[in-house]
């Protein structure tokens, strides 16, 4: 029974981050058209917007470390708290939340300017061409960060008032023993706080509203006299702010690395199919679906009967659903159709 | 007399073709020299990736299919060139004849599954089979692939055939050979570049054929083949399985130079490669995807081995500002950064140039040849006028 909730709360866990990165890549395709293969890569940027904006914040000076009295001892102090003390080393421990902040303008500024300086040159060009081109800027990104911030996986700790284990089991009422990381749950909020007001928006703002007639049927909305060219636009940068603070706030559950994007990428490219092109509600659900497919796979139990299996569920699954419901979950008819 | 004879070898001959590639691939040690390419395992793998590129070529530059699995057959073709290694022969040749039947096999299943979707469902299908085979090989078909530390050969190997044909105990580990000949060095790379010349030949023999038609109209317009009462899929899927057997071939050759194997060759990004070196090169022209391979191969092994010191040497020469300028901004594209240089340019060639170098080539042939013939008139133009 335990080991099951735990499963159900890692699904739901890994369910959020797939939905999250799948929900930008079907907003660039139901209203771009464009396949988008650089959308792992914004999310690894997001994660790296993040890192930056620590970096920063530790700037430090050597000061003398008053606590070793045998011999002169030097230590590394932030400027912060030398400067406001406690409130400083506050904010330090608060970095991966506060970076969020940084990473909303920052995102949105690149996935603005990507969209004019390249995407929109591709609109007209076969879908295997937007997979090549975004292909070539995933690694171009890819190899930036990676000269910048080095190959090796960069520590980020969660606040460490939520850096332990929630004792759900006791507040359940179950056993003690059932304990799970806090940071994991907040994420989990944080994913459905983000998926809601991603539809929120959609749904009841006049803004949203457009979008959704433009991707419906961007050329009537165009001869109404609107510029949906400017909206999708708009759209696109959206999409790389939720892949980047997605990227952002999982930075305590993996360390970054340069190419978590690219491992990314497969799955959420899985997941958006699995889902249906163009099809929001379709994304988020196959993202929960297949995290917690990929969960209870992993339960020892499972692993008995069909070796293996937690490795290749997800894909697995992608393959069937593709040839027999060639639409995806709940994709739209004239979706990004052959 | 020079004309007719030089009419006789027209490019329009599959022979005389033949015959020009294989004596440009033979003397590659020689021609090889200035550049700095002349090591026998830069030539290997030029000819191995090679035959990589062409094989990917019959079904992308053909059918436009993009397939981002493609790097699965490869590492087929190594586990079963090692496992041939390992069980029978050191010969190579019933290792690479194995390893690229299995893969045919392998592609006939993959190509079988992914062949009833087209356009991007297709590419993700084989990123999803791909991905799905790196996984196993990783992880519960260990006791095939021994995971993480790769295939290798070991001294308790039994090789059945060789001790029946009583090969005496070695100290170390044997070799790879063919019938003798060593498999490391210049010899290695002349077996490769044979297959080379084959793959090259029945590439050749594809693009010029009646079912090399009908793969390109596949590309151009799928529905109306169609509705022509072509059946598309059994083209479709020969087309798949041949590409396939080349990445075999490929991968049983580079077992067969360097015999070990790991799971990273089945990777995704790996697949990403050889896309890559198509485009670059030109996709769905006989030559490109070969000067892609050796663009990007010829300038992965010159750019990774420079670092900041060997960037000071070359720019010594100029003042000492300016060199410390130039290899400020120079040594972040080479050496660790080779990777960002090839994105760079991948990009640059999607975005201007679709059709790789070999559409660059085309443009600057026919802006040559209209800037000849309007240098012709003019001088007609002028005998004209002094008569």
């Amino acid at each position: 029974m335990d080991a099951l909730l735990i499963q159900l709360l890692n699904g739901l866990d890994k369910g959020g981050a797939y939905a999250l990165i799948a929900l930008g890549l079907t907003l660039t395709f139901g209203t771009l058209g464009v396949v988008n293969f650089a959308h792992g890569a914004l999310f690894m940027l997001g994660a790296f917007c993040s890192v930056l904006f620590k970096q920063v914040l530790t700037i430090s000076k050597k000061v003398k470390d008053e606590s070793i009295t045998f011999f002169d001892a030097y230590k590394e102090q932030p400027y912060l708290e030398i400067w406001w003390g406690d409130t400083g080393a506050m904010i330090i421990d608060y970095a991966v939340p506060i970076s969020i902040i940084m990473v909303i303008p920052v995102m949105l500024l690149i996935g603005v300017a990507l969209e004019r300086g390249l995407i929109k040159h591709f609109y007209k060009r076969t879908h295997a061409e937007q997979i090549l081109v975004t292909f070539g800027l995933a690694i171009v990104l890819q190899e930036v960060i990676k000269m910048f911030f080095g190959a090796n996986p960069i520590p980020m700790p969660a606040p460490d008032i939520v850096s332990g284990s929630a004792a759900i089991g006791a507040a359940l009422g179950l056993s003690d023993n059932l304990v799970y990381p806090w940071w994991r749950l907040i994420y989990l909020v944080f994913a459905g706080v983000i998926i809601f007001s991603v539809f929120a928006f959609l749904r009841y703002t006049t803004f949203g509203m457009v979008v959704r007639a433009g991707m419906a049927d961007r050329e009537t909305v165009g001869l109404l006299g609107i510029n949906i060219q400017k909206r999708f636009t708009i759209v696109f940068g959206l999409a790389t702010v939720v892949a980047g603070i997605a990227g952002a706030m999982y930075t305590p559950i993996l360390p970054p690395d340069y190419h978590m994007g690219m491992d990314f990428l497969v799955l959420s490219f899985v997941v958006v199919v699995v889902g249906g092109m163009g099809s929001l509600e379709g994304a988020v659900a196959a993202g929960f679906l297949l995290g917690m497919l990929q969960s209870f796979a992993s339960l020892n139990e499972v692993k008995a009967i069909f070796p293996g299996i937690d490795q290749i569920i997800i894909y697995l699954v992608a393959v069937v659903i593709l040839l027999v419901r060639p639409r995806g979950l709940m994709g739209r008819e004239g979706v990004m159709e052959e | 007399m020079i004309k007719s004879i030089l009419e006789k070898f027209s490019l329009e001959k599959n022979s005389s073709v033949m015959l020009v590639f294989a004596a440009v691939v033979l003397s590659a040690p020689i021609w090889l020299t200035p550049f700095g390419a002349n090591y026998p395992d830069l030539l290997q793998k030029f000819a191995i990736f090679g035959i990589f590129a062409i094989g990917f070529n019959i079904l992308f530059g053909l059918t436009g299919y993009l397939s981002f699995g493609h790097a699965v057959f490869l590492g087929v073709g190594s586990y079963t060139a090692v496992w041939v290694f390992k069980l029978f022969t050191m010969n190579v040749l019933p290792a690479v004849m194995l390893s690229v039947a299995i893969a045919a096999v392998f592609a006939l299943l993959i190509g079988y599954i992914s062949l009833r979707r087209s356009g991007i469902y297709f590419s993700i299908l084989t990123l999803a089979l791909a991905q799905m085979s790196y996984n196993l090989a990783y992880s519960v078909l260990t006791p095939i692939t021994s995971g993480e530390t790769g295939l290798q050969l070991s001294s308790e190997d039994p090789r059945y055939i060789d001790s029946l044909l009583g090969a005496g105990v070695q100290e170390g580990l044997p070799a790879t050979n063919f019938f003798g000949m060593s498999m490391s060095g210049y010899s290695g790379f002349y077996f490769c570049a044979i297959f080379l010349i084959l793959a090259f030949y029945i590439s050749l023999k594809i693009f010029r054929s009646p079912y090399g038609l009908k793969l390109i109209a596949i590309k151009s317009n799928q529905k109306r083949m169609l509705y022509t009462g072509f059946n598309t899929r059994p083209y479709l899927l020969s087309a798949f399985v041949i590409s396939g057997m080349f990445a075999g071939l490929a991968g049983g050759l580079m077992a067969a130079t360097d015999p070990l194997a790991g799971a990273e060759r089945m990777q995704w990004t790996a697949s990403g490669e050889v896309v890559l070196m198509t485009i670059l090169g030109g996709s769905g022209t006989l030559i490109g995807p070969l000067l892609g391979v050796g663009v990007i191969k010829y300038f992965e092994n010159i750019f990774s081995a420079l670092n900041e010191t060997s960037l000071r040497e070359i720019f010594n020469f100029l003042p000492d500002v300016v060199a410390d300028f130039l290899v400020s901004i120079t040594h972040v594209f080479v050496g660790e950064g080779w990777h960002l240089t090839l994105g760079i340019l991948f990009m640059l060639v999607v975005i201007f140039l679709p059709g790789g170098i070999m559409q660059g080539v085309g443009i600057f042939t026919r802006y040559y040849k209209k800037k000849m013939t309007e240098l012709k008139s003019e001088r007609s133009v002028e005998k004209g006028k002094s008569q």
